[in-house]
């Protein structure tokens, strides 16, 4: 039984990895074809250093990565914290069915109802564009909040109430009640929200699709770049993208399960 | 006390309007389009004309059906597994599951191409053994395996996390009360990971049955999903706005009955899980 | 985590960044010819995606020795069909200052006012354009629009694999080469391969017509393996299929990379285009886009551009030069008795065009 789940759990992973597989072996073709594999080569490594447009790009979503899990987290902080304090059931549940849309609805028709608001707005006040920057900015955060949210919310619940009013009896204002006693409390949720906010953004395809005009992020080009015949140098960016990925979570792992140890250590010294 | 919590309540009110802006908003936008004509005059025009797509919406229903079956099937068994090695390792395969996800879709999908042309690396390969070549591309199959391999992460992993959390107590009790190890499972293990279950069938489906990238690459462009309609259409200009308005409110309907039907399976009113 | 993450980004980014400068200017001797007055402002320019010479192999890269010589930032974007392009510049979501669109879609373009008129009196280089392709239908007073490329559809083959074929349409429905034949993945050209192939008139205001190149369309699908747009190249390059149709000029770029390959122009005829460079009625800098369009057209860029592409040029700095590397080839330009029957794609009726947009999805769907 033991080897037969061994077995299958090395099937799904083979299955989950072979296509990444196939693109880091072909990364490394010394022709321009993802079909035939010629020979080893750097070349198409080298190449990405002169592709503007592939930099341009990463660099348009990294931007929007970073500032929209930014504003989503402070955004969705206080939102949970806001929604947590509506007593009248009726009214938080309708806030938190609104937030649930973009997570439930197909990406397509987030997308879709959004290039229609901004195309909508920009006729209205005739914009010279109506579509950029700001709008793939509005539109990642948007899709971004339910997530922030929803990690910070369960952290909050857990966070002992009456903490606040001891602190507030003690003189603290809400504002530095809220800064000293409860932010801590609810930091892990919020970095999870953070983290789970960027890596949407960074791979978000369909809502950009729409929304972003000529502020074209990465999986745009990589899209573009698909309709043509694809060349082993978006292979070759893909693969320091897994790369990079993976030593990180490796990193986090290891900075996790260090902790994990100190805390058990610790529990250990204090019996 | 009565000023702290409206003051607290307060905090919700950015969050608040920008959901009306950006979510509510466009929403109405788009019925407003999708009950109108060019001019701006109301029609039901556009709806009627639904019916001429209902060939797309049956593929991408049962594409995304079976590809959710799929998925499930070859998940379950991975999350159990996966409870059942060591903590560190637990954690480990949690991570190698979840690194796909981080890859850019479109390249994931891109490089089943490879894999599956008719000069591709398993035709070359059975060549090789001189079988035949097989039609793999471009047929529906491609398209639905497109589909299980992009989106099988967000099985394993709910159904993994809810799994992860049984007391192991239970699973003692059913064995001392003399469950035998099917009992086990269908008594014990199959009701309690019933929420990662739900989660998990939600997430392949909504992004399955409106797809409209996995389609055209692994199945030639030969036939149209929803989502490939309403892409084709916006991209064909404003004169199509409505009729693929019309499209994407039913297609959001059809999501939203669906996730209405999923949330009567699940009793209880946890909040669902996400990773 | 997202510190760590973020720093490690922007640092692999700048490292990326800092050694970008890979390409070496081409020594073009330009740049007492153009004013640098407009230096620091930016233009958009929206071109079909492969249309330009890129810098790829040590050719020159057009929009950054636009940059170098006026020191006007060039955004540029790529459509893949005329449709895309015209929905683009229709929503208004970007302002772009140049577009090259074909000839039907900017007859289109002009009925719905969304093109402003070119001054060609201020483009040193509109001499250079071949007299043929000026008046043409679309613009007959050369007001609106600058030829960029000319092209033709033909099909192109693979011998190796299908050995010879009838130079017929109907090589795409023929149920010997099933599985092994692609088509165009926009409803005009794929129509056209159908209309062709029926007689029928391309520009056709009659549904009837259009039912019937739908109707031969679909009993073509048992035979296709998939519907294609640039895709194509990766297709016919590795063999993967036999038989597709295609403009001329990427078939002398597939050549290229596969030698295998031929290409014929079918017997009963086929579809004539021509791209011209156009400002949009919103266009921002229109100053920098007519540098734009000069510098298009100087000898060394259209060569540039003309070699790279693979189309035929409208430029007589071109046409007649022989170092050219398609210096008189007779596909791009056929002599007399050698030309095609061809027909140019009109702006249709919009009853019509949404009918037969439309009824490309039934197409699909069937």
């Amino acid at each position: 039984m033991k080897i037969l789940s061994r077995l299958y759990i090395a099937l799904i992973l083979f299955f989950l990895y072979a296509p990444v597989a196939v693109m880091i072996i072909f990364s490394f073709n010394s022709s321009s074809s993802v079909w035939v594999f010629e020979g080893f080569s750097t070349k198409w490594y080298e190449g990405l250093v002169y592709d503007t447009t592939m930099l341009t790009a990463l660099e348009h979503t990294l931007i929007i990565a970073v500032l929209s899990a930014l504003i989503s987290t402070v955004l969705g902080t206080a939102a949970a914290v806001g929604i947590l304090a509506i007593r009248k059931k009726v009214a938080s549940s309708l806030v938190m069915s609104m937030t649930n849309i973009p997570m439930m609805n197909a990406d397509i028709v987030t997308g879709i109802s959004l290039m229609l608001l901004f195309i909508f707005i920009g006729n209205l006040f005739g914009l010279n564009e109506s579509l950029g920057f700001i709008t793939v900015l509005a539109a990642h955060i948007t899709f971004n909040l339910p997530y922030v949210i929803l990690s910070v919310m369960p952290k909050l619940r857990q966070t002992d109430a009456n903490l606040v009013d001891a602190a507030m009896d003690l003189g603290c204002t809400p504002f530095k009640a809220f800064f000293k006693v409860i932010l801590p409390s609810i930091s892990t949720g919020i970095a999870t929200g953070t983290i789970m906010a960027f890596t949407l953004s960074l791979d978000d395809f369909v809502i950009s699709y729409f929304t972003c005009g000529k502020y074209q992020t990465l999986p745009i080009v990589i899209y573009n770049m698909t309709k043509k015949s694809v060349t082993p140098d978006t292979y070759a960016l893909s693969t320091i993208i897994f790369f990079v990925v993976f030593a990180l979570l490796i990193f986090y792992n290891m900075l996790q399960s260090k902790s994990e140890k100190q805390a058990a250590v610790r529990k250990v010294g204090a019996k | 006390m009565n000023k702290k919590s409206f003051g607290n309540q307060l905090l919700a009110a950015p969050h608040v309007v920008w959901s009306v802006i950006f979510i509510v908003v466009p929403l109405f936008i788009m019925l407003y389009f999708a009950f109108t004509n060019a001019d701006g005059g109301f029609t039901l025009e556009n709806v009627k004309q639904i019916g001429l797509y209902k060939k797309a919406f049956g593929i991408s229903i049962l594409y995304a059906a079976i590809a959710t079956v799929i998925t499930l099937l070859l998940a379950y068994p991975m999350a159990y597994f996966m409870t059942k090695v060591n903590i560190s390792s637990q954690r480990m395969l949690m991570m190698i599951v979840m690194i796909p996800m981080w890859m850019n879709f479109l390249i994931r999908t891109y490089s089943w191409i490879t894999i599956l042309a008719n000069t591709g690396l398993i035709n070359t390969f059975l060549g090789k053994l001189g079988i035949e070549p097989l039609k793999l591309i471009n047929t529906p199959g491609a398209v639905i395996l497109g589909m299980v391999y992009d989106f099988i992460p967000y099985m394993i992993l709910p159904i993994y996390s809810v799994m992860s959390k049984i007391d192991k107590s239970l699973l003692e009790a059913s064995e001392d009360l003399g469950s035998n190890a099917f009992n086990k499972f269908r008594r014990v293990i199959l009701p309690l990971s019933r929420p990662g279950i739900i989660s998990g069938i939600t997430m392949v489906f909504v992004p399955s049955v409106s797809t409209f990238y996995i389609s055209q690459k692994l199945g030639g462009n030969k036939t149209m999903l929803v989502g490939d309609v309403i892409e084709y259409f916006f991209n064909a200009g404003p004169d199509y706005y409505n009729v693929a308005s019309a499209i994407s409110m039913v297609l959001m309907v059809m999501i939203l009955v669906c996730m209405v039907i999923m949330n009567r399976f699940s009793d209880d009113d946890s909040e669902g899980v996400i990773i | 985590m997202k510190k760590i993450l973020s720093i490690l980004l922007i640092f692999a980014l700048l490292t990326l960044s800092l050694c970008g400068c890979g390409y070496e200017y081409h020594n073009l001797d330009l740049r007492a010819k153009y004013t640098r007055e407009y230096a620091g402002t930016e233009i958009t320019v929206y071109n079909w995606g492969e249309y330009i010479s890129d810098g790829a192999d040590g050719t020159i890269d057009v929009n950054r020795e636009f940059e170098k010589v006026t020191g006007i930032k060039v955004n540029y974007l790529t459509f893949e069909s005329n449709e895309t392009m015209y929905s683009q510049v229709k929503n208004g979501g970007v302002k772009y200052d140049i577009i090259i669109p074909s000839d039907y879609m900017i007859q289109r373009l002009i009925k719905e006012n969304e093109l402003q008129k070119i001054d060609t009196t201020k483009l040193s280089n509109y001499d250079l354009i071949d007299d043929r392709y000026k008046s043409v239908y679309f613009d007959e007073k050369n007001e609106y629009t600058v030829p960029y490329n000319v092209g033709m559809v033909g099909v192109i083959y693979n011998p190796k694999l299908v050995g010879e074929v009838e130079h017929s349409w109907n090589v795409l429905w023929d149920k010997q080469y099933k599985d092994k034949v692609l088509n165009f993945n926009n409803p005009r050209d794929a129509f056209m391969t159908a209309q062709m192939l029926l007689g029928l008139d391309l520009n056709s205001e009659n549904t009837k017509d259009w039912n019937k190149a739908a109707d031969k369309l679909k009993k073509g699908k048992a035979n296709l393996q998939s519907y294609v747009m640039d895709e194509v190249y990766g297709k016919m390059e590795t063999g993967e299929a036999a038989i597709a149709p295609y403009y001329a000029g990427d078939y002398l770029t597939m050549v290229e990379t596969n030698p295998d390959l031929k290409f014929f122009y079918p017997k009963e005829g086929t579809n004539i285009f021509i791209d011209s460079v156009c400002i949009p009625k919103n266009a921002k800098n229109v100053e920098a886009a007519m540098l734009y369009i000069d510098f298009l057209l100087e000898p060394q860029i259209a060569t540039a551009n003309a070699e790279y592409i693979g189309y035929a040029s409208p430029n007589t700095a071109v046409i007649n030069n022989e170092d050219y590397y398609y210096y008189q080839n007779e596909i791009l330009y056929p002599s007399e008795e050698d030309m095609p029957k061809v027909q140019y794609y009109h702006d249709i009726d919009d009853k019509i065009r949404i009918y037969y947009e439309t009824l490309w999805v039934q197409v699909k769907l069937y």
